[in-house]
Parts: structure tokens; C-alpha cells; sequence
């Protein structure tokens, strides 16, 4: 019986062996601490690891943030909590400007291998100001990395990689998917004696053959459930492909699939406008336009703020039965 | 206003400590830095000019005595970052005057290959991180070096550099909070000259009667306010700071007065109105750090009238062939776009060569 374990266990597995693996990697923000981690994803590491690993740090994101990418010039390897990815905006500058460019600006002579980690994601009835998904902003800067995991398994494989990796990685996580369980293999099970995923490797979550959903995030999820009803009602044969990692992408894959299939949805719940979809399906129509037998499509969030109501803004999300919808329409 | 200075600086501060132990050689090669920053500033000035130069030229003349002073009390583990008026940092933490200038004329020899220009200057071999054009942007930075430092149980400091204007940007009082409450060994240092871009101090920051550094006591930091003309004055406040930081781990934020001769930048047109040419003149003639030192030194007996000309002949001849390699080096290929991105792509590593990194084209 393969070991099932949460999101949120297996991100905090793969933070406690990234603190054992190397004593430069620490972690700062705000109630990762002696509080536990607003969303627990930090529980008892404190207790583990000490005041030097584990800092709680005050509400000062472009503060402490900027600290963080400071430190990491030294070569220190700081794991950076966002409470909600929402909170980037406050520490945009030093995200954007000196994580992302102090490389470039120095000509190599510097590097950030700091990690900013935290949900990304709405649907949980915190308004507008607490559901962004920057994903497509931050991957439009080159100089960062974006990744976007959608279960146990791969959380724990790419914070690892995120956290040895040299360039800034931000990291963006669910709290929806916090408490989702997935089978994630201890250690002992593994041959190389721990879980790694190279960021850049999409995965095939489903096998199909008559349509491809393309996806990152808690979208894959929403996808997966998708292509269960398109198989049980109507006899159609979906793939699921997951990024995990947008930047970098995993071209290959994306046009494994599409040459596959022929048909693509991009499912995601970042907003429509320049979305992680549009990148995606301009570049499956400049590579595979003669594959395709319909245009690649695009599922997104609501172009609107989030809306408070839980049950206006569940409509705002994507839905196994919009995708199924809108997959119907070109199958 | 303008800020204010002593009507006349004195050399008071020759016998502190710090100060009686520099040696005549010792002194002498600060003049030679602040001298030659000078000259590497007129000389950019004048390629600028003749558009050899692109986008901005933040100079430093009149504030050489600030980098020179300060920068001269460093060891092994203290580290330097600055502002966007970074060329006498640079030159005093001994970059050379060629990969400098080098930079100014977006050469490929130049210090950051021509991807940084005259705003981001760096230097991690000499413990020189920056080189920042966003005001304030540095500052949490600085307060991340000092952390490295603390963290790796060296005993280190930072200096972080900011403008008068910088004060007034939220990130420079988060890191103040950050670095009192967390014990970081980093050293503020505003560099007071005035003016914010054309905007005076007295209409840009509240402040307490002590000063701008005053506001330290709010974060429970200890703070000091330094005449910027002397580098003995400079040096001697500074390194109370920098003890503080060794022996303490405990931050300081210093308020340097000083004065720019020039505009903000070069494409400061209004760099005599909001200032008037009676107040430029006056700091020109009467709080020059050079002129202030010179005499000093020439007082003392250290050297003569002929050693200062000589002396500043060669540091201009030196920034005349800085231009001469500046302008006789290549332009970066165009293929040089793509590096300098990715540590993993740059290094070509297992990571660097996984997944797509550049979507153009």
C-alpha cells in the first residue's frame, strides 16, 4: 500500500529535508515559526530546527523579502513565506527589479537563489485583495523561475529542486490543495533516496487520445475530474498534461500531446488577459497549427476581481463542467 | 534650503583613534582616491556630452570625501551597496577607472559587460553589491548582506548607502525595523545633499530638530550626524558605527551632509534654479572635501602645492585613458543578450538545460 499523504505534508517534508540538506537553506515570514505557519505548512519545524532556521518575521513583505534577496547574494538559501501570494505586490519592486535582475545588471556577476513560496490561489472567499494568481506576471520576467504544483507528490519533488536550484524560484501553492491527499513514496521506497523533480518537466497525469487539457495548479485537478465525466458520459478520451513548472516550460511535452490529440484546452485560474493560456496556445498554433484539427482553447478565471459570495464566486473558477462544455464543443 | 554645514570645517577630528593612526602615505592615497574619482566624473562628463554616453549620469562631484571616508575604514567582511550615484563608491572600494568607464560607454569590457550602465555598477570580489537605480530599492538589500554576514558568524558589517530622498520610501523603514529588531550588523549612511532630484530637503521630509538620521530613535537605532567635508570627521563618526556593528551587531543610521556640485543628474536642467548659483558657489569655494583635505594635508606638512597638481594631473591622465580603452573596446555581441539571465542556463547545468527559459521568437 504506496504511503498517502497531504500537500501540505509532503511541501513541509521536502522543507525539512531541504534544511538538513544544507545549512544555508532557512525559512522567514510571517507566523512560520513559533506559530506553526498560518496554514501549517511549517508545523513543528520551528520546534525542529531552531531561531536560526525558522524566522517569524513582521508584516514588512518588500522588507523582509528584499532582505532575503540580499542574504541570498552571500550565498544564503532563503525559503521566503508569502501568508498569500497576494502579498508580492507589496514586495514587487524587490521581486521584480533586484531578484530579477541584479544577475543581468551585474553581467553574472551575482546570483539570488532564494525561494518565495505561498498560496496562490482564490476560492476561498477572501475577496479580491486575497485571491490574486500572479503566475503570468511573474513568468513574464526573465530572471525568474515559476512553479505551480498541483499535487503531493510533485510539491515535495519541486521544492526540492526549487530550493537547490541557483535563480530566483517563486513558488506558487493552494490552499485548497493544502489538505489533499496523494501518494508520495518515503524515502526508503526511492532509489535515489529522495524525491526530486527537475523543474521544466511537464507530466502526463492522464493518458488520452482525443483531446488534450493543458494545465498548472489546482486547474489540473479541475481537469482530471473533467476528463472522468468525458469518459463516462460521452466516450471521449482526454489527456491531462501538468506543467508543474511554467518557467521553465516543457515545450516538447505540450507539443507531444498536442500532436497526439490534436485538440487543446488550456485550463487555468489565472486571468484571461496575456494568461499562462495565451502563451501556451500561441505557441501550439505557431509549432503544431497543421496538427490541430480546432482551435486551441482557452479556460480561465472570470476577467473580475474575485467576488466575495461563496456561491457567485465558485462561477468565477473553472469547472470540471465548463471544461467539459467547452471540450464538447470541439470534439 | 539647502542643507546646512559649518561655515568653516575644521580638521578637529585628526586625533581621533582612528584617525592618528594614518600614516602620511595613508592620507595621501585618500586625496589620491577622492582626486581621482573627480577626474573620472569630469571626464564621463564630458563623454557624455559628446554622446558617447546613453541614459543617465548620476555624478558625484562635491560627495567624494563620503565613499572615500567611509569605504577607507573597511576589512575582509564588510560589504558596500549604494544608490544609482555609485561611480565614487566604485572607485573607492578599487574598481579600476577603465572597466568603469568601460560601463559608461556600454562596452563589453565594461565592469557589468555593458548590461548595467552607470547606475549599476558592481563588484562582489570587492565586496561591492550595487549599484541600484531604484530609490531605496537597496535597502532591504543591505540589511540581507549584514544578515549573510551575521549568519555566517563573521564579524562584518554592511554599509548601505541611500540619498536624502530615499528616506521617504517605505522599504528603507522596514528595513530599519528589520535590522534593530533582528541585531544586523548594517550601517545606514544617507548621503545628505540637499535635494531630492530638485526637491529641497526642508520641502520633502518631516523630520526631528536633530536630523534625518534623528528618526533612528523610532526603531530604537542608534544614529549619528556627520560634517561631510572632512574626512577625518567622517572617518571618525563612521567607525563608531562600524563598532558597533563588529562588537554589537547592533545597525546605525548616520547622516552625512553633503553637496553635489552638479545636477541630479546631467539631464537636471533645472540644476540652477532650484538651487541658487550664490548657494552652488558657496560650497564650491568654501565646503569642497578635496579642496578641504588638500589644505589639510599641505598644513600638515604632508605634501606640497607641486604634489597635489602632480597628483591630479596623473588622475586625469588616468581618466583620459579610461575613455581611450572605453572607446577603443568592442560593443557586447549581440549574442551576449541571452547570458547573464540563468545561473543554471549560464552554467549549462542539468537544470539550466531542462524546459524552455527565453520565449522569443
Amino acid at each position: 500500500m504506496p504511503r498517502e499523504i497531504t500537500y501540505r505534508e509532503a511541501l513541509r517534508e521536502g522543507l525539512d529535508e531541504e534544511l538538513a540538506h544544507d545549512e544555508n537553506v532557512i525559512i522567514i515570514g510571517e507566523e512560520v515559526a513559533e506559530y506553526n505557519g498560518a496554514y501549517k505548512v511549517t508545523e513543528g519545524l520551528w520546534k525542529k530546527w531552531g531561531d536560526k532556521r525558522l524566522i517569524d518575521a513582521p508584516i514588512s513583505e518588500a522588507g523582509f523579502i528584499g532582505m532575503g534577496i540580499g542574504a541570498s547574494m552571500l550565498g544564503i538559501r532563503p525559503v521566503m513565506e508569502l501568508m498569500f501570494y497576494s502579498f508580492a505586490y507589496v514586495a514587487f519592486d524587490q521581486m521584480m527589479n533586484n531578484a530579477a535582475t541584479c544577475r543581468y545588471m551585474s553581467g553574472g556577476l551575482t546570483h539570488c537563489p532564494i525561494v518565495v513560496r505561498g498560496p496562490a490561489n482564490g476560492g476561498t472567499n477572501v475577496g479580491a485583495t486575497h485571491s490574486h494568481t500572479p503566475e503570468n506576471i511573474f513568468a513574464n520576467m526573465p530572471g525568474l523561475k515559476v512553479v505551480s504544483p498541483s499535487d503531493a507528490y510533485d510539491v515535495k519533488g519541486l521544492i526540492k529542486s526549487a530550493i537547490r536550484d541557483n535563480d530566483p524560484v517563486y513558488f506558487m501553492e493552494s490552499t485548497v490543495l493544502y489538505g489533499m491527499t496523494g501518494e508520495v513514496p518515503s524515502n526508503d521506497e526511492l532509489e535515489d533516496g529522495e524525491l526530486i523533480i527537475p523543474l521544466g518537466k511537464a507530466k502526463v497525469k492522464r493518458e488520452g487520445s482525443d483531446i488534450s487539457l493543458i494545465a498548472h495548479g489546482r486547474a489540473v485537478v479541475t481537469s482530471l475530474l473533467a476528463a472522468e465525466i468525458l469518459a463516462e458520459k460521452y466516450d471521449i478520451n482526454a489527456e491531462v498534461l501538468d506543467l508543474r513548472s511554467i518557467r521553465p516550460l516543457d515545450e516538447a511535452a505540450i507539443m507531444e500531446t498536442v500532436r497526439k490529440t490534436h485538440r487543446a484546452i488550456y485550463i487555468e485560474e489565472n486571468k484571461p488577459f496575456c494568461g499562462v493560456g495565451a502563451q501556451i496556445s500561441s505557441m501550439i498554433m505557431e509549432q503544431a497549427f497543421d496538427d490541430l484539427d480546432a482551435p486551441v482553447l482557452r479556460i480561465t478565471s472570470a476577467d473580475a476581481p474575485a467576488f466575495y459570495s461563496p456561491p457567485i464566486e465558485k462561477l468565477q473558477l473553472p469547472t470540471a463542467e465548463e471544461i467539459v462544455e467547452r471540450a464538447l464543443t470541439i470534439c | 534650503m539647502a542643507a546646512k554645514t559649518k561655515s568653516k570645517p575644521t580638521a578637529e577630528y585628526a586625533d581621533a583613534p582612528i584617525n592618528a593612526s594614518l600614516t602620511d602615505e595613508d592620507k595621501i592615497e585618500l586625496l589620491r582616491k577622492m582626486v581621482r574619482i573627480r577626474r573620472f566624473e569630469q571626464t564621463s562628463l564630458k563623454h557624455y556630452q559628446g554622446d558617447k554616453i546613453g541614459g543617465f549620469l548620476h555624478l558625484y562631484i562635491g560627495q567624494e570625501s563620503v565613499a572615500v571616508g567611509s569605504i577607507s575604514l573597511l576589512g575582509d567582511h564588510d560589504h558596500v551597496i549604494t544608490a544609482y550615484r555609485d561611480h565614487g563608491h566604485a572607485l573607492a572600494v578599487g574598481m579600476g577607472m577603465n572597466e568603469c568607464m568601460a560601463e559608461l560607454f556600454g562596452k563589453a569590457t565594461g565592469c557589468s559587460k555593458g548590461k548595467g550602465g552607470s547606475m549599476h555598477y558592481f563588484a562582489p570580489d570587492k565586496n561591492y553589491w550595487g549599484g541600484h537605480g531604484i530609490v531605496g530599492g537597496q535597502t532591504p538589500l543591505g540589511a540581507g548582506l549584514a544578515f549573510g554576514v551575521k549568519y555566517k558568524g563573521l564579524k562584518g558589517s554592511c554599509l548601505c548607502y541611500l540619498g536624502d530622498g530615499a528616506i521617504n520610501q517605505g522599504a528603507f523603514h522596514e528595513s530599519l525595523n528589520l535590522a534593530s529588531l533582528w541585531d544586523l550588523p548594517v550601517i545606514y549612511i544617507i548621503e545628505n545633499n540637499g535635494y531630492s532630484m530638485g526637491t529641497s530637503q526642508a520641502r520633502s521630509s518631516a523630520y526631528p530638530e536633530g536630523g534625518l538620521a534623528q528618526r533612528a530613535e523610532g526603531y530604537n537605532m542608534a544614529w549619528d550626524k556627520i560634517e561631510g567635508v572632512s574626512i577625518y570627521e567622517i572617518r571618525a563618526g563612521v567607525q563608531k558605527a562600524l563598532e558597533r556593528a563588529h562588537e554589537e551587531s547592533r545597525p546605525t543610521l548616520i547622516e552625512i551632509m553633503t553637496y553635489r556640485h552638479k545636477g541630479h543628474s546631467v539631464a537636471d536642467a533645472n540644476a540652477e534654479k532650484y538651487r541658487t548659483k550664490e548657494e552652488i558657489q558657496k560650497y564650491m569655494q568654501e565646503h569642497d572635501p578635496i579642496d578641504f583635505w588638500k589644505r589639510t594635508l599641505i598644513d600638515e606638512g604632508v605634501i606640497t602645492e607641486d604634489d597635489y597638481k602632480k597628483m591630479n594631473k596623473e588622475a586625469g591622465d588616468e581618466a583620459n585613458a579610461a575613455a581611450e580603452f572605453a572607446e577603443k573596446s568592442p560593443f557586447p555581441d549581440e549574442s551576449a543578450i541571452f547570458d547573464d539571465i540563468y545561473w543554471e542556463v549560464d552554467n549549462n547545468t542539468e537544470a539550466g538545460r531542462t524546459g524552455r527559459h527565453f520565449f522569443h521568437k
